[in-house]
């Protein structure tokens, strides 16, 4: 229904353009090309086209948005209150979403009177709410039409709106940035406060003990779940540094080993190679670390006589270093070059060597650009999920031991949201208190980097 | 004063002197060392860089190949209905005709162990055959069907026959006693020489000598042999026969009661081979009897047996079956989320940059816009799944695991990456160009649009289709709104039906403990890797054909 809606529009947009084409044109040809017409045919017709079009669209987005929504409150409302009115907030959403299945024809077991009536209400309200949708966007689109085509005449400045129009649709998709930015803040915050009330922030700061399920029945030992993340916040930050601790020096030294000795023809070929490592997407990475690198540095550990777990932080944290050299040579590469080569001249003249010019002069001088690098790396690290989520631990244990399993923020919001989305309860609303502290500390992380880099670039500039 | 100074200074430096030569020495040495650190951190980074690629090639080339088993199958008319073809019992056809190579079969423990070798999805592609060919009911026909997991494995020689029987540690702990000497060799079989206490107070009055508690006189002698370190789990490397030796020993000698004796107990099977010959192996649990071994073996010395190339990988849909899982769904989920990642991204990404790059005026406003942008492009991929999961599933209630959602969720973390390649575009084009059109007559709008954008295209759709790629191998947003549904049909695809993604596909099969997943998983990885590599081919094709430089 929704695709031959949509399908109907665009014809009427194209016919609209068309319509205002031609009444263009027989201006045109009533007062001669180039005359006394204020604009091109094809503005008119765009003219036409934009306001047949665009508001009928947004009428779609808007109803569909709103449809489900409301539909579903006309639902509670309708029920009866006897039914409702002990009915908890979790306990109503099961009747609604058993009302609707039921709706959809998936009838298992069954299902009351009062179930069977409210799905024949949703269902008749649920298409008169189409039909009406069909009725009214199509009325629009044709008035609109006809009165924007009304408007035509060989002196109405037809280019000078649609370029206005042009400019607020540019406007509008560039408040998108905005609108994201809003839509996470505030489903985060809005979903954390939640949380906040069922779990005492304090707990969730300073807590040493997360075990976030729930009960299954009352009288079950887990009963509460605990929600002391600093455990996550450690495993996290654990798998941060190993990372860091494979990914710094590689990628510093592959960067400076490219920039200052190597020829043009071993960078041209490297430097893509490095490239390939941050183009390989992350969940390649996990399975690279459950299949090869896991097992290696188990059986490795057993040559040397002691046991490391198949999710050690260290495999999971090697494997995510391995992902962030690029990241690393490629912005060391940029801070070293942006060092002027007066520098190097002068250090040359001195009579240094070259590594001497880069240890006491290069490597101070850029030394803003790669902790800039580095800051931005380690929030990457932080806010990596796939290679985690394969690689490391479900359990949040208390321990700085790389080689015993840990767990991190990501994983933890993964394996709290898989398969279980509904929010009434501590478990899942955990997973986006977590979510609001994972994006302020890379956002955090990310400002700071780009202030150095800013600030200290322009010494150069 | 600083004359004199400086003169003195020089006077006294000997450049040839042999300390100022070991300095030089020295201080070349030091780069030489820089040197090679860069040197070895690029070699390592390489040689991470192959291992990847090298470990996912050898696991994942298996899989492009599918064990299949040829059977001659008489499509009997008196049990297909020609009308209704779907609807015969297949499963009753195809282990009949492959029961037919085993006539010496029988017995119905061992025929259910014989089709084992067929894959549970033979009867489906047998049914789908005649479904699509009616006009073979009534004759014989060859058909090609897959083996079942285990045994595509062992054709590909990927899981072995035999494993060994014992872990490491245990292996560990027999080597130790050997080197104490406690084990030897009496009567070609082996045995570990022990003290047992004959405890009277295990013999109980009732029953006497018959009733007496042996197994526990043997567990305690075991524990003297391993002193502090004895775990239960030790118990297994005595046969259990040795109670029963005991027993009889003690009722032969009745007055050895209440006496510590020196017995010989046997070792258990396991143990046994290891001290005789070298090695304990035990059949792979995988399979269920040795019979099924010799059966495959004569299906291949038959040349019954093929290993083609599995076009099943890419059509077929999921499955919970290794040899049967396909890609189809998830590279349809796949195809369409990014379509409407690409749909919403592209004309935002560029209207978005047009406007902040050639029409904005610098503002505060347009300060936050580009702010804003920059710190969406470092939020992580996993915070973008929650906004979906709050939004677009909670409040506007879409459907869960649609790839239309997916698609707007990927729209959001690609629009960044185009903008900022838009821009740059926009920013690569001449001013001259704007001037010359502006001096024409050209209204600003008019500028843009028909001069410079068309001349940013080729770097505008660089930046697009490397977005793109970076959008086809996310994975966590599409995990938490639910792209993960196992689907094992490819009837139902639509923008908002349930479905599966690439990347989420790879974590599925990833997460499966079947062995055939593994280089299923693999597979996939190469096929995910190879729609990447062949996107930024056409990246970097458009960037060196089309964009200019002026």
């Amino acid at each position: 229904m929704l695709s031959y809606l949509l399908l109907a529009l665009l014809v009427l947009t194209i016919a609209a353009y068309y319509a205002g084409l031609a009444k263009a044109r027989s201006f045109a040809a009533a007062t001669g090309p180039h005359k006394s017409h204020h604009s091109l045919a094809g503005y008119h017709g765009a003219f036409v086209a934009a306001w047949a079009g665009i508001p009928s669209f947004l009428l779609v987005v808007l109803w569909l948005l709103f449809q489900g929504p409301v539909v579903d409150q006309l639902l509670i409302a309708s029920l009866p209150v006897e039914r409702i009115q002990n009915l908890d907030a979790g306990q109503l959403n099961l009747l609604v979403s058993e009302i609707k299945s039921v709706a959809k024809g998936n009838i298992f077991g069954e299902p009351d009177e009062v179930v069977l009536a409210a799905a024949e209400r949703y269902n008749s309200w649920n298409a008169i709410a189409s039909w009406a949708m069909v009725a009214s966007v199509l009325s629009l689109t044709v008035v609109a039409l006809f009165v924007a085509r009304s408007m035509l005449a060989p002196r109405f400045r037809a280019r000078n709106h649609v370029e206005s129009i042009t400019t607020i649709l540019m406007i509008t998709c560039s408040l998108i940035a905005i609108l994201t930015t809003v839509g996470i803040v505030t489903s985060l915050l809005y979903e954390t406060m939640r949380f906040f009330s069922m779990v005492s922030p304090l707990e969730f700061f300073f807590g040493l003990n997360w075990e976030p399920q729930i009960a299954m029945r009352d009288d079950q030992v887990t009963a509460g779940g605990a929600f002391g993340a600093i455990p996550v916040y450690i495993g996290t930050l654990l798998i941060a540094l190993i990372a860091m601790m494979v990914a710094t020096p590689i990628g510093l030294y592959s960067a400076i080993y490219l920039t200052e000795y190597a020829s043009d023809r071993l960078r041209a070929v490297v430097k893509p190679l490095l490239e390939i490592l941050a183009g390989i997407p992350t969940v390649v990475y996990g399975f690279f670390a459950v299949l090869t690198v896991a097992p290696a540095m188990r059986e490795f550990g057993e040559l040397l006589g002691f046991s490391i777990a198949p999710n050690s932080a260290l495999a999971a944290g090697g494997v995510m270093g391995i992902m962030l050299i690029p990241f690393i040579s490629s912005l060391s590469d940029d801070a070293l070059n942006a060092v002027p080569q007066s520098l190097r001249d002068g250090s040359y003249g001195l009579g240094a060597t070259k590594g001497e010019t880069i240890t006491r002069v290069l490597l101070p001088a850029a030394l803003p650009g790669i902790m800039g690098g580095i800051l931005l790396a380690v929030s990457r690290a932080i806010g990596e999920t796939m290679i985690v989520v394969m690689a490391a631990g479900i359990i949040a244990a208390l321990t700085l031991n790389p080689f015993e399993p840990v767990t991190t923020v990501t994983v933890q919001i993964v394996t709290l949201l898989i398969g279980d989305t509904e929010f009434d309860n501590p478990k899942t609303l955990a997973a986006f208190a977590l979510g609001l502290v994972l994006f302020i500390a890379t956002l955090v992380l990310n400002v700071i980097a780009l202030t150095i880099v800013r600030r200290y670039r322009e010494q150069y500039d | 004063m600083t004359e004199i100074a400086a003169e003195s200074m020089r006077a006294t430096h000997d450049w040839s002197s042999q300390a100022a030569r070991r300095r030089v020495k020295r201080r070349y040495a030091a780069d030489r060392r820089l040197q090679f650190y860069g040197i070895a951190a690029i070699g390592t980074a390489m040689a991470l860089l192959a291992i990847l690629f090298t470990s996912l090639i050898h696991a994942g080339i298996a899989a492009f190949t599918t064990t299949k088993v040829e059977l001659a199958i008489f499509l009997d008319p008196t049990q297909i209905d020609r009308e209704k073809p779907a609807e015969a019992n297949y499963r009753k056809l195809v282990r009949g005709a492959f029961k037919a190579y085993f006539p010496d079969v029988t017995g119905r423990s061992q025929e259910r162990e014989l089709y084992k070798i067929l894959s549970n999805g033979a009867d489906y592609i047998v049914r789908d055959y005649v479904v699509a060919n009616t006009d073979k009911i009534g004759q014989t026909v060859k058909l090609l069907v897959p083996v079942s997991d285990p045994f595509d494995q062992l054709y590909k020689r990927i899981i072995p026959r035999q494993i060994d029987a014992l872990s490491n540690d245990r292996i560990i702990l027999f080597e130790a006693l050997k080197q104490q000497g406690v084990l030897s060799v009496v009567d070609g079989s082996g045995v570990a020489k022990t003290t047992v206490y004959i405890d009277p107070s295990k013999v109980p009055l009732e029953g006497g000598l018959e009733a007496a508690d042996y197994d526990a006189m043997v567990k305690e002698g075991l524990r003297s042999l391993f002193l502090n370190e004895y775990s239960r789990s030790y118990e297994e490397i005595i046969s259990d026969a040795a109670a029963g030796n005991l027993k009889a020993l003690v009722a032969s000698d009745p007055s050895l009661v209440g006496k510590t004796i020196d017995v010989e107990l046997p070792l258990a099977a396991n143990y046994d081979n290891l001290l005789l010959a070298g090695q304990a192996t035990m059949r792979n649990p995988r399979f269920s009897s040795d019979d099924e071994f010799a059966w495959f073996d004569s299906l291949e010395e038959r040349g019954l047996i093929a290993n083609p190339f599995t076009w099943e990988l890419f059509f077929n849909a999921d499955s919970r079956f290794p040899e049967l899982a396909g890609l189809m769904g998830a590279l349809s989920g796949s195809f369409l989320a990014l379509l409407v990642c690409f749909l919403l991204s592209f004309p935002i990404g560029i209207a978005t940059a047009v406007y902040l790059e050639e029409f904005a005026p610098k503002n505060r406003i347009t300060d936050i816009i580009e702010v804003n942008i920059n710190n969406l492009a470092a939020v992580p991929s996993v915070v973008f799944g929650l906004l979906g999961l709050a939004l677009f599933l909670n409040t506007f209630g879409m459907p869960r695991s649609a790839p239309l959602v997916g698609g707007m969720v990927l729209a959001l973390m690609t629009l960044p990456t185009i903008i900022v390649a838009t821009r740059a575009a926009l920013k690569a084009v001449p001013p001259s160009i704007r001037e010359a059109a502006l001096g024409v007559g050209a209204s600003k709008q008019q500028v843009t649009m028909h001069h410079v954008l068309p001349l940013a295209m080729p770097g505008i759709l660089t930046g697009t289709i490397i977005g793109l790629a970076q959008a086809l191998g996310e994975t966590a947003p599409l995990l938490l709104i639910g792209m993960n549904a196992f689907i094992p049909s490819v009837e139902n695809i639509g923008l908002t039906q349930p479905a599966m993604a690439l990347p989420t596909q790879i974590f599925s099969w990833a997460d499966s403990p079947e062995r055939g997943f593994v280089s299923r998983t693999s597979a996939a990885i190469l096929v995910l890797l190879g729609f990447l590599i062949l996107m930024n081919l056409i990246a970097v094709y458009l960037r060196s054909k089309l964009e200019r430089k002026w």
